[in-house]
């Protein structure tokens, strides 16, 4: 109970400030997440931060949906330390010109994590200080978490998708 | 893509500075980790950190494994600590699921991850003493890691990488050789850990070696999203298990030890302090369990739980679960869950999202070590290359947690 006025809160509050910015709220397992846009997430992080009191950012990460308009999810988890709240807030953008502005400048710890998601995803973090792979090779040329890179050998008959589910 | 990169040679012939490759395998660092220095004498002045040596991409393989089967990799994130890994991953599902467990598994639970807590923090107090000269600590107190693996042995039958516990519980109850060496720890461990600190706490050179140094104010470590006891040690009292608690812990009473300054000596006083809570956490578990139902050690969860073998080779329904389970046709619910245990050295959160196919849409492990150590190369600018060792070994930082 408490935990959805909390959120109901938060949810009010940023309507009145970002509008239709922020949209597709839903609570899943009250986690209190919605979908906001590149042009304005810094702003939303910087709010959330100095007004909402979400001072502590716990993970930067991507999700790849291949084949729609706006494929790759960069997923923003916050934590309220508070008042004992999470928060998580989603922006889809192009696979074809993956760029979002970096979060080093609301949060100093995001430049790993940032790191992480571009050798991974390979989103172009605008305005890092240090974009470079952190995990892979320099010269590995991929961005291997893309679902279009498969586990295996795509060669191989027993291990194909389908006996997996999809 | 290579602008940035660390200089490896001193290609300036008039230059002071020398450069240092500290690492990979370097016998002071306990793990594959490679930092770039530029020293001055012995004072770093700069430095670059190079990760990624044990890059498995746990992240891409568990998107091809059914949730039963990425328990064995979550085993190898921290694998001085792989109980508490497993049974995170664990209840990730369990809350994916809406499973609700009964009060002994949580309870069983609470004692093998407080075991793997002490565990963990045996090793980074004792290699703190170790680096700073004491070799007497380090072989002393781990012995008592060689006890709680027994205990692990006992209840699941590994040790390092255990594979402990299933979804839904546990694949068997604790036996009474496993209760008999718990409270034999119990009854040992106190007594070593006490001559442990004895042996370090008030010792004058072991103070001068880490009192004041690599102090992090609570800003700064908040700023850079650390968690766990480095956190704590600087001021903050955020701890998983009192902010979000999970597997029961609300029901027991501990206190969060909290340092002020997050320097080394606080950092190594935290993790004590700890140690002594995750006993008495066990203690209270220990005399909680004589209270319930004897013999529960699972949920009553036939759709996600493997049934016993017997079962599946007399009994058709079981048989037929069996078989789902093991083909990973369990239906999940589509859904996305992010859940956060206390791992050893911080936060360990598991972000989920199932699209109701055999296996996860994608997984992402929040990894306290990948993210407590991008501050080591920043944070040792100016330190002195000795400080900057037990600053890492103060750090704890495990390279399977670092790399994934």
């Amino acid at each position: 109970m408490e935990e959805t006025t909390l959120n109901n809160n938060i949810h009010v509050k940023l309507t009145e400030k970002f509008g239709e910015k922020v949209t597709a709220v839903s609570e899943p397992y009250g986690l209190l997440t919605f979908v906001t846009y590149k042009d304005v997430i810094i702003n939303v992080l910087s709010y959330l931060k100095d007004e909402l009191k979400f001072n502590f950012l716990t993970d930067i990460t991507a999700v790849h949906y291949p084949g729609q308009n706006h494929g790759i999810a960069v997923v923003y988890h916050l934590n309220n330390m508070v008042e004992r709240v999470r928060i998580r807030i989603k922006v889809f953008i192009s696979e074809q010109n993956p760029t979002i502005p970096t979060a080093t400048t609301v949060w100093k710890g995001a430049n790993w994590m940032e790191r992480e998601t571009y050798d991974l995803f390979g989103v172009k973090f605008e305005g890092h200080p240090d974009l470079r792979r952190i995990l892979n090779m320099d010269d590995l040329g991929v961005h291997p978490m893309l679902k279009q890179y498969p586990l295996e050998d795509p060669n191989r008959v027993d291990k194909k998708d389908e006996f997996f589910g999809r | 893509m290579n602008h940035n990169h660390p200089v490896f040679t001193d290609n300036d012939p008039q230059s002071e500075l020398v450069t240092l490759n500290l690492g990979p395998t370097h016998p002071a660092t306990h793990g594959v980790f490679q930092n770039v220095l530029q020293l001055d004498g012995e004072r770093i002045v700069s430095g670059v950190s190079t990760i990624g040596y044990i890059h498995r991409a746990f992240e891409k393989i568990a998107e091809h494994r059914p949730f039963y089967q990425i328990t064995p990799l979550t085993d190898r994130l921290n694998y001085c600590s792989s109980p508490i890994n497993n049974m995170g991953w664990h209840m990730t599902v369990e809350k994916l699921l809406n499973i609700q467990m009964p009060k002994r598994v949580d309870y069983l639970r609470v004692i093998i991850m407080e075991l793997s807590r002490i565990s963990d923090h045996i090793i980074c107090n004792t290699i703190i003493g170790q680096d700073t000269g004491a070799t007497t600590t380090f072989l002393y107190l781990f012995q008592f890691r060689e006890h709680i693996y027994e205990i692990f042995e006992e209840v699941c039958g590994a040790r390092l990488t255990t594979n402990i516990g299933r979804i839904g519980g546990f694949e068997r109850d604790f036996n009474e050789i496993a209760f008999a060496k718990i409270n034999k720890f119990l009854k040992e461990f106190p007594v070593a850990l006490k001559e442990f600190e004895n042996l370090l706490t008030r010792n004058r050179i072991f103070i001068d070696r880490t009192a004041g140094v690599a102090e992090v104010s609570k800003e700064t470590a908040l700023e850079y999203s650390w968690t766990g006891p480095l956190l704590r040690a600087a001021g903050v009292d955020y701890d998983v298990r009192v902010a979000d608690p999970y597997s029961s812990y609300q029901d027991f009473d501990f206190e969060i030890p909290v340092g002020t300054s997050g320097d080394i000596y606080d950092r190594y006083l935290v993790r004590n302090e700890e140690m002594w809570q995750s006993v008495r956490i066990i203690e209270q578990a220990v005399v909680k369990l004589k209270t319930e139902p004897k013999g529960i050690f699972h949920a009553d969860v036939p759709d996600f739980y493997l049934p016993p073998k017997q079962e599946v080779y007399n009994n058709m329904e079981a048989l037929i679960y069996h078989f789902k389970i093991v083909m990973g046709e369990i239906d999940a619910p589509k859904a996305e869950v992010y859940h956060a245990v206390e791992g050893g050295n911080g936060e360990l959160g598991f972000y989920l999202i199932n699209d109701g196919g055999r296996t996860p849409y994608r997984l992402h492990f929040r990894r306290p070590s990948f993210i407590n150590y991008q501050m080591f190369a920043p944070m040792s600018e100016g330190m002195l290359l000795s400080d900057a060792i037990i600053n890492m070994s103060s750090m704890n930082i495990i390279a399977g947690e670092l790399d994934a």
